[in-house]
């Protein structure tokens, strides 16, 4: 199951990754998904193991963590916003 | 097409947009709101920023704020203008300006449209400070996360 991945601000910074295609190996919740990368370690653990202030945005609307992730969506993940 | 939302790296004038609204038939009133990178942070002296954006998604995102803004208040135009890339201190960042027939609507929906920008739209500053190479990104604060309790 392929989905896209992207990040953002201090995030996108720290990864060193704007964007990337991802395998899921099944649906899942944003939550799981924040775990499966934080199993990557260095950085993505740092961030993504058991985080707090991750958004999450699904197919360019904003979501929750516990929204299910599809086939083909597209899932991006970034700190609370900042504009304006 | 009444409203217009934008999303742009160059400078806008605020006297054009409000003639635009001063075009609309009925209109009776307009309020505008222009933010402005401000030069004294807590920490030191901003020489510039930097705003980052979500380009597939925020277009949508301040169309469906100006959408719920419109289903609360009778509104006859909104102009949003947000810029992104790097802005020095003093430029302009951003325009709200809405045009009704009677004031009450124009300032609530002007108020409403940039409370929910600023908590829900992705846009992400990044701060220059004077004597710092690096820049550091803005936190969110919760005043702003606060405000949206005033539109429930």
């Amino acid at each position: 199951m392929k989905i896209t991945l992207c990040f953002f601000a201090r995030f996108r910074e720290q990864l060193g990754v704007q964007q990337e295609l991802y395998t899921l190996p099944k649906e899942c919740s944003g939550h799981d998904l924040l775990a499966q990368l934080a199993q990557r370690g260095n950085k993505w653990h740092e961030l993504f193991d058991n985080p707090t202030g991750v958004l999450v945005a699904i197919n360019q609307e904003m979501a929750t963590l516990d929204n299910i992730i599809r086939q083909g969506d597209e899932v991006a993940f970034f700190p609370p916003v900042t504009g304006g | 097409m009444k409203n217009h939302i934008t999303i742009q790296i160059n400078n806008f004038d605020v006297k054009n947009e409000l003639a635009q609204l001063q075009l609309m038939g009925n209109v009776g009133a307009i309020v505008s709101f222009v933010g402005l990178v401000r030069e004294q942070a807590s920490h030191g002296q901003v020489t510039a920023i930097e705003l980052e954006h979500y380009p597939a998604m925020t277009q949508k995102s301040l169309e469906n704020i100006v959408q719920q803004a419109e289903v609360q208040w009778p509104l006859l135009g909104v102009r949003v203008i947000h810029r992104v890339g790097y802005l020095a201190a003093h430029e302009q960042i951003v325009l709200v300006a809405v045009a009704s027939q009677h004031r009450q609507a124009a300032f609530d929906a002007a108020a409403f449209i940039m409370d929910y920008l600023k908590s829900k739209a992705p846009f992400w500053k990044k701060e220059y400070l004077a004597g710092q190479i690096e820049g550091h990104w803005v936190e969110a604060k919760d005043s702003d996360e606060a405000a949206l309790a005033r539109w429930v």
